[in-house]
């Protein structure tokens, strides 16, 4: 098997040339793509483009499979559709599961089948709180060996992203357009770091720009591949509860992580949580429910969370003046040391994830435990 | 009759030679001048003849034609004044025509016949020596500065009256009055001793100062960026004695200097609203620009992030090349431009200090790019400036260390920096290029490890990576090692500057 078959292929393709049509169709708000990426190839095109459009073979313009494989290979973008044992089957759940997923990046596709993966979502415009729980959480469950689903957005996924990565971990992303389309642009270096070592995932095909519906519709995707879907902070609405409600339409669990009241970022998780989500304060809540608490694996996973712990007391000290957020004059006078040796120790406390640096210098305590 | 009179223009921070003919002839009584002049040289011609009158002397009813040559060089000022009068004094026979040879004279003239001292007097005295003059009159007030150029006579000539008596042959003036340089450390400077606390941002002036490495500090308002920056010059090495006539050239042709020697780099801070061509000089009269004003000192920008970005844009390329090019029409100019950049700026923009502070992460990262990414690129370290807590405001005076015992470890590692890159075009660590950062800054088995452990923990960018090493080699040249050790590296990481264009990633 080579990954898709032709027919799989040329129906992804044909969503992609469908794609700006949709966009003409549903791009307002409050219009969703509902049923319409379920429907067969015929009745797809008569929805999208009227009766007049002739059959799709003609909106295809001639589209050879050949010539398609040759421009994935040229982008470096693999494809895998439902009839390849690696496609996972917990996304075919999904009435209107795509027909194939295009793959870029150098990791495993069978990476995508893990029954246990964990999709982490957010805000765009996180709080400094929010933006560390969302790299614990990228990490602790990175460093455990779970895939780590999210969408290269600014703000949380971004987050997720980094801090699995900073793990070593399994890390996908999953695009609302082609998956050799770095967007939003900002994030460039961070796909393609995800690029290395893990794997961006997509419905649409190579080159496809993003539009208002396929972000939705990759909510979708995220929900399906995902055991847990977990949202830290979102605003009340936000796609990031779109997601949780196909997450919650599929059957799978949804988690929240609590948030201040009074803050707008943390209206939709704390109604989350009020309808029942499972409320999460870090990665070991996730790995108990994906292995439970007491099983050799959760415990194994675990002990590797709580890796990199310090014992230099000077050390610890930098830790806790950071975490009082004093200047590094205040942080050398709390630790006892010269500017020199808190300057090299905070280096060593970045490092190791410990602490993380403000784009202008400042210090934060990261949510690593120590 | 002819006479040809030898003066100087200033072009910018150089002078150029112009030599002024005035020809005296029978004709309709008229004052002429060529040679593309403009209003105020014009106006030379009204001032010279009530000069000449009222000192005396005798203004020739004949036509007289002055031309100022080269001839395609546009002139402007009054500086042209002098030569004038005395073209129309030899000219007419009032002084002997053999007497002004090998001597040029540069200054204004009063209606009284008073001379005026004229911008860029050293500037001016530099051009003479070079051409060959012997001797140089200028105002009174000019002649200190004029004779630091060395290598020719200065002769400073209160009045018309007097420069008459001398060229007859009847006067001498006594040498300019030089009066004894300021000696360095005995200097007004501000003194480091009197920065209560700031132990990190007197460490980070400290390593940039030996390393010549660009600086931001971020602090909140009223934390002591300014005051702690003002210190600098202090700290930097004393100006040599060729840097010294640069500084003081620089600063007598924009009208800044007080005559004597400069003894102190200059510390220069222009305001926030600022134009680009204040920042690096122009104009139709091309003028120095503030990063010229600070050529061989320090360049100080407060609330960087206020600038304009066409403001912090054009300081890019002096910044690289240590020189301003000014194209007007067919003529370049050069101004030097080798100055150290330390910026300042809020932490964030609320800037209400880490206690208090309303920005989310977004608003943070907005406004720390807003800081232009290829300045920045320019700047190798950060450090952070707090109001010091109430216990170090009433600490003993005098117990920090005083600006000369850091100038002196600044200076020894300033020294093993010229000793390592003699031959290269770096003069110090911080301007070193990749290969010359490679070359120069070699790591040990542990140091490397410190850099690598930080690239692959996704902290450190290849770009970060000879920033961190440039830092490094100054930090162990400041200990007096040759050797950099991992502490060092640890040190560099801590003080890097993080741009924003890695942040976004």
């Amino acid at each position: 098997m080579t990954g898709a078959c032709d027919a799989c292929l040329r129906r992804g393709y044909l969503v992609g040339r469908l794609a700006a049509r949709i966009a003409a169709m549903l791009d307002r708000p409050g219009k969703r793509v509902g049923a319409l990426l379920s429907l067969p190839e015929e009745e797809l095109v008569e929805a999208v483009a009227g009766r007049s459009a002739g059959d799709p073979a003609a909106l295809l313009g001639g589209f050879e499979a050949a010539q398609a494989r040759a421009e994935m290979a040229d982008r470096h973008v693999r494809a895998l559709c439902r009839h390849d044992g690696r496609y996972p089957p917990q996304l075919l759940q999904l009435q209107d599961a795509p027909a194939v997923l295009f793959v870029s990046g150098e990791g495993d596709l069978g990476l995508l089948a893990h029954d246990s993966s964990v999709a982490v979502v957010g805000t765009r415009r996180p709080s400094p709180y929010g933006r560390e729980v969302a790299q614990d959480l990228g990490r602790g469950l990175g460093v455990a060996g779970v895939p780590v689903v999210s969408g290269l957005a600014l703000g949380i996924d971004a987050e997720v992203h980094r801090g699995c990565l900073t793990a070593d971990g399994l890390a996908v992303a999953v695009l609302a357009c082609g998956p050799d389309v770095a967007y939003p642009r900002t994030n460039r270096r961070l796909y393609e770091r995800v690029r290395e070592r893990g794997l961006v995932v997509s419905e649409l095909p190579p080159g496809q720009r993003p539009y208002r519906w396929s972000f939705p519709a990759r909510n979708r995707i995220m929900a399906g591949l995902a055991r847990i879907t977990v949202v830290v902070e979102a605003a009340d609405p936000s796609g990031s509860l779109i997601t949780t409600q196909f997450a919650t339409q599929l059957g799978r669990a949804v988690g929240a992580v609590p948030g201040q009241v009074t803050s707008r970022v943390a209206a939709g998780t704390n109604n989350l949580l009020k309808d029942g989500a499972a409320v999460v304060t870090g990665p070991q809540d996730l790995l108990d429910e994906l292995f439970g608490s007491q099983s050799d694996e959760g415990r194994a996973a675990r002990a590797q969370a709580a890796a990199g712990a310090i014992d230099d007391p000077v050390q610890l000290r930098l830790l806790e003046a950071v975490e009082a957020s004093l200047g590094i004059d205040g942080i050398c006078a709390h630790a006892g040391v010269p500017v020199r040796e808190a300057r090299a120790g905070l280096s060593r406390l970045e490092r190791s994830g410990h602490v993380r640096r403000d784009p202008l210098g400042g210090y934060r305590r990261t949510a690593v435990p120590c | 009759m002819l006479a040809s009179i030898a003066t100087f223009a200033l072009t910018g921070v150089d002078s150029r030679e112009v030599t002024v003919e005035v020809d005296v002839r029978r004709g309709l009584p008229a004052f002429t001048v060529v040679g593309l002049p403009d209003t105020g040289v014009r106006e030379a011609r009204e001032r010279v003849r009530a000069a000449l009158l009222n000192s005396g002397l005798e203004f020739p009813l004949q036509r007289i034609t002055a031309n100022l040559a080269p001839a395609s060089m546009r002139k402007a000022g009054t500086g042209f004044d002098l030569a004038l009068a005395v073209g129309v004094l030899v000219a007419s026979g009032q002084v002997p025509a053999g007497a002004p040879d090998l001597t040029a004279v540069w200054g204004e003239l009063s209606l009284g016949g008073v001379l005026r001292p004229v911008r860029g007097a050293l500037a001016g005295a530099l051009g003479a020596r070079a051409a060959g003059y012997e001797r140089l009159v200028v105002a009174v007030e000019n002649a200190e500065e004029a004779a630091l150029a060395g290598g020719l006579e200065v002769l400073p000539v209160p009045s018309l009256t007097r420069l008459v008596g001398l060229l007859r042959g009847r006067w001498r003036p006594d040498p300019p009055a030089t009066r004894p340089a300021t000696q360095p450390g005995s200097s007004p400077l501000p003194d480091l001793a009197d920065v209560r606390g700031q132990q990190d941002a007197k460490r980070a002036l400290e390593i940039a100062a030996a390393g010549g490495h660009n600086l931001l500090m971020v602090g909140p308002p009223g934390a002591g960026k300014t005051m702690t920056a003002r210190r600098l010059p202090g700290i930097l090495p004393p100006p040599s004695f060729d840097e010294a006539l640069e500084i003081t050239r620089i600063r007598g042709a924009a009208g800044l200097g007080d005559g004597r020697l400069a003894r102190e780099r200059p510390f220069r801070a222009p305001h926030h609203t600022t134009s680009p061509q204040g920042l690096v000089g122009g104009g139709p009269v091309p003028r120095p620009g503030e990063i010229t004003l600070a050529h061989r000192g320090v360049l100080f920008l407060d609330e960087i992030a206020e600038f304009s970005r066409a403001a912090l844009e054009s300081l890019r390329q002096p910044l690289e090349d240590g020189v301003v090019e000014i194209i007007r029409g067919q003529r370049s100019l050069a101004f030097p431009a080798r100055a150290m950049l330390v910026a300042a700026c809020n932490p964030c923009p609320c800037a209400r200090g880490a206690a208090d502070c309303r920005c989310n992460e977004v608003d943070r990262l907005r406004y720390a790019r807003r800081l232009s990414g290829p300045l920045l690129d320019r700047i190798d370290l950060i450090c952070d400036v707090q109001p010091p807590p109430a216990a170090e405001l009433v600490a003993r005076v005098g117990a920090a260390e005083r600006s000369a015992a850091v100038r002196d470890r600044v200076v020894a590692a300033r020294e093993r920096q010229a000793r390592r890159l003699a031959g290269d075009e770096a003069l110090c660590n911080g301007h070193m290029d990749g290969r010359a950062t490679r070359r120069h800054a070699v790591l040990g088995a542990r140091g490397t490890e410190r850099l690598l452990g930080s690239v692959e923990a996704g902290t450190l960018t290849g770009r970060g990576h000879d920033r961190v090493l440039r830092l490094a080699r100054t930090i162990a040249d400041l200990a007096g090692r040759e050797r950099i050790v991992a502490g060092d590296v640890e040190e560099a990481l801590g003080y890097r500057l993080v741009s924003p264009v890695e942040i976004a990633a």
